[in-house]
């Protein structure tokens, strides 16, 4: 059975319809969930996917966090699922307490869009599980708030526990210590700015991004082999202490 | 019973000491180039006014604080600062 993946659509979300199609692609069913549903039941795995939730007032996934479904999302990667936020998907987990960490105003203050280098460290996610670690892929970036900050007792337990999927060949936004992507403790939450459902057709450009869908599609077929576990980790790391914030 | 009264709250919100604050400094160079001389530190962030239904000021500023934690602030790279003025009269609030 192919693994059915929901991608969550808040108002405002402008690349649900890439994601949907990039999943379908490389074999697996997709459904689009519209943010106010409070059930996510009957998934593999979910994507948030890129584009402005809510407008992006306020600041980037400050107030999609507040999404009826952003419980069920919170539930099921409890669980165990299989939870992919890409860009505004990845601010949103952040501000959800998700992922650990901000994601803030891209050093040079200058809204990117460009492809660039990235390299897997890490084999300990649902999106690199199938790709060896040094891997090096092009993939498009698009956002002004995509400079990964958090404070330096959680980057240690980011690196310590190998939690740093992604990091950027060259440094474009001013990230800290290059990170492009993270994961939760227990590996099935990423978060990551690049776009790897833009980079799956060669008529528009790199086709990378299908090698991390399609570990993220394994690890959604598997789920049997998925550790659960909260996820944020990282004692402190969390916006006034995590999920129940 | 007590009423609920209406106090008028200032919630400022700005970054962290040690985040980068591209605003602020941009806002910074640009005023001596405009002739203000003497301004040695620019730092931007946001304020929001609100109105709360109270029972008193402390109650007020804790339901205040817990927006400001919950929402208007993002506590990993924003701080910010709660100010409750006194509520206004009821006279003037119906009158309005």
């Amino acid at each position: 059975m192919p693994p059915r993946v929901g991608v969550v659509v808040f108002p405002g979300s402008n690349c649900e319809h890439d994601a949907v199609l990039a999943v379908r692609r490389l074999g697996g069913t997709a459904d689009l969930l519209w943010h106010g549903v409070t059930t996510v039941a009957g998934f593999d795995a979910l994507v948030l996917p890129g584009g402005f939730a809510h407008g992006d007032y306020l600041r980037p996934g400050a107030l999609a966090r507040f999404s009826p479904v952003m419980e069920a999302v919170a539930s099921f990667a409890e669980e165990g699922g299989p939870v992919l936020g890409i860009c505004n998907g990845f601010q949103v987990l952040c501000e959800a307490g998700l992922l650990p960490g901000a994601l803030q105003k891209n050093r040079g203050l200058r809204f990117l869009c460009t492809t660039v280098g990235v390299r897997v460290d890490s084999e300990a996610s649902i999106l690199t599980k199938a790709v060896p670690s040094g891997t090096r892929l092009r993939i498009p970036i698009n956002h002004f708030e995509g400079n990964y900050t958090c404070d330096p007792s959680t980057l240690s337990c980011l690196q310590d526990e190998n939690r740093i999927v992604l990091r950027y060949v060259e440094n474009p936004n001013g990230s800290i210590d290059d990170i492009a992507g993270i994961c939760s403790s227990a590996g099935n939450v990423v978060g990551l700015m690049p776009h790897p459902e833009r980079a799956i057709d060669a008529l528009l450009g790199p086709t990378d991004g299908s090698v991390l869908l399609r570990s993220f599609l394994g690890a959604s077929s598997d789920r049997g082999s998925a550790r659960p576990g909260v996820s944020s980790g990282c004692a402190g790391s969390s916006p006034a202490g995590g999920p129940g914030r | 019973m007590i009423s609920a009264r209406q106090f008028p709250v200032l919630v400022e919100v700005g970054l962290r000491p040690g985040i980068a604050d591209p605003q602020g400094a941009t806002i910074e160079r640009a005023l001596p180039a405009l002739g203000f001389d003497g301004v040695r530190t620019v730092r931007a962030g946001k304020a929001f006014r609100l109105t709360v239904d109270a029972t008193d000021r402390d109650d007020a500023q804790a339901r205040a604080t817990d927006i400001a934690d919950r929402l208007l602030a993002n506590p990993v790279i924003e701080t910010y600062e709660v100010t409750v003025f006194e509520a206004e009269s009821p006279n003037a609030a119906s009158s309005s």
